[in-house]
């Protein structure tokens, strides 16, 4: 990459394959108590950060205040080369799902396909809900109640969402919690098919890193 | 946006049952009250148009708490709430408060006639009370999505969604009875309750979605 990379004016195809998301000198807090200050990092497109530490340590909160559902006390993070509100650049999966029990899988899915507008960079391409299903190996179930779904279909459905309209950041709260070995095979996959696609990753983990996941970083409890 | 919010508002509310439960409230109050009241006709036809609006009041904060709590516990009020603005959010808001109206107090407001009856409410009465409901029961939803909203961001917060949103209601409450009242006393004129009514319902379908958007962002 030379520095002069504008020069050329290359149109790029994938739109965000320079973006950054960078954090400096973050402190959050919960419920009044500090969980951590001058925590920075930057990942770059095409990567991946797993980040890492014992419960309660803020991974959570931190991972609300990337996505601009919370604010930090101090600092600041901002995703250098996306168009719009940092919030709007990105897809959260939440401990939650985010989808209706009493509607079917489909239903839920073809909902958030329709509220989410596409991405305002571009790029990334958008799957309509039976082919998010299919990547998540679920296309069977498409016409079920989400809430008759075992907790590991529903996080494979929670990880359809995030096909359905596409993001250049994924922020992913323990994405693997419920799967089973082939599922998180499949998460793999699919996360290293967001980062070839210039997509970046931050998301807490707890059991084995994944060969995803490039870079760790640790959030130690304050002393 | 807006129209996709609704749509899958309406579907839940028809799909998880919830929108009969205001009804069943609803005809429940009314049909329990004349037993407690006495069979004093004229007394009833006088107080009826005034209980039946109550009934739709406490109808309609029945489910409010549900409004944002539902999302929060599933987690798609984030997902609702991320990346939007103050005025898109109020909007969604709107939405929101109009499945709300549309699956639980229109239902009342067509209801309100039938009902009038068991209270001696001749259909002139019930009808005048359908319009004033129709008109008014909108400003309940938008008020209570204040105290919804307000109420979503803490512990054990529903109890409060009844005390938010009645200060509220009562402008709505006070034109909607005395316009309702007005149709059956000749003397009284209908109209100036009635207009009365209907701009407090409008006000607060500027000022509750709003409130409600504010309160939901700074939740966070």
């Amino acid at each position: 990459m030379s520095p002069a990379g504008g020069r050329g004016a290359v149109p790029r195809p994938a739109g965000a394959a320079h973006m950054r998301l960078v954090a400096e000198e973050l402190a959050v807090e919960r419920g009044g108590r500090l969980l951590f200050s001058g925590l920075s990092f930057s990942v770059a497109a095409g990567e991946a950060l797993a980040l890492r530490g014992p419960n309660g340590a803020g991974k959570t909160t931190l991972l609300r205040v990337l996505g601009g559902l919370a604010q930090p006390l101090t600092g600041r993070m901002r995703l250098e080369g996306a168009v719009g509100a940092p919030g709007a650049a990105c897809h959260l999966l939440a401990v939650e799902n985010a989808m209706k029990p009493a509607l079917t899988v489909e239903e839920n899915l073809r909902f958030w396909r329709r509220f989410l507008l596409p991405a305002e960079t571009g790029g990334g391409e958008d799957l309509m809900p039976r082919a998010a299903l299919e990547a998540v190996g679920l296309a069977a179930l498409a016409g079920l109640p989400f809430g008759v779904l075992s907790t590991g279909q529903k996080r494979r459905v929670g990880l359809a969402r995030l096909l359905l309209r596409h993001r250049p950041v994924w922020l992913l709260d323990e994405p693997a919690s419920g799967l089973d070995a082939a599922s998180e095979a499949m998460l793999g996959r699919l996360v290293e098919a967001h980062l070839a696609g210039g997509g970046l990753v931050v998301a807490a983990l707890h059991g084995r890193p994944s060969a995803a996941f490039g870079q760790e970083f640790r959030i130690e409890e304050p002393a | 946006m807006t129209a996709t919010l609704f749509l899958r508002d309406v579907r839940l509310a028809f799909r998880a049952g919830g929108a009969l439960t205001p009804l069943l409230f609803f005809l429940a109050v009314i049909a329990t009250a004349p037993f407690a009241i006495g069979p004093d006709l004229a007394l009833l036809a006088r107080i009826g148009p005034a209980l039946l609006w109550t009934a739709a009041l406490l109808s309609a904060l029945l489910g409010l708490d549900r409004l944002f709590q539902a999302d929060r516990e599933d987690g798609s009020l984030d997902m609702l709430v991320a990346g939007q603005d103050a005025p898109s959010l109020a909007l969604l808001v709107l939405a929101k408060c109009l499945a709300h109206w549309v699956t639980g107090l229109l239902p009342l407001a067509l209801a309100a006639p039938f009902l009038g009856l068991l209270l001696n409410v001749e259909w002139t009465g019930g009808l005048a009370v359908a319009l004033t409901l129709l008109a008014g029961t909108p400003g309940l939803s938008f008020a209570g999505a204040v105290g919804a909203a307000v109420a979503v961001s803490l512990p054990r917060g529903g109890l409060l969604v009844s005390v938010l949103a009645l200060p509220l209601s009562v402008p709505v409450v006070i034109f909607g009875v005395s316009a309702a009242r007005a149709a059956l006393a000749d003397p009284d004129p209908f109209l100036p309750p009635f207009l009365l009514l209907c701009a407090s319902t409008l006000f607060l379908a500027v000022v509750g979605p709003l409130g409600a958007a504010l309160a939901l962002k700074g939740g966070e």
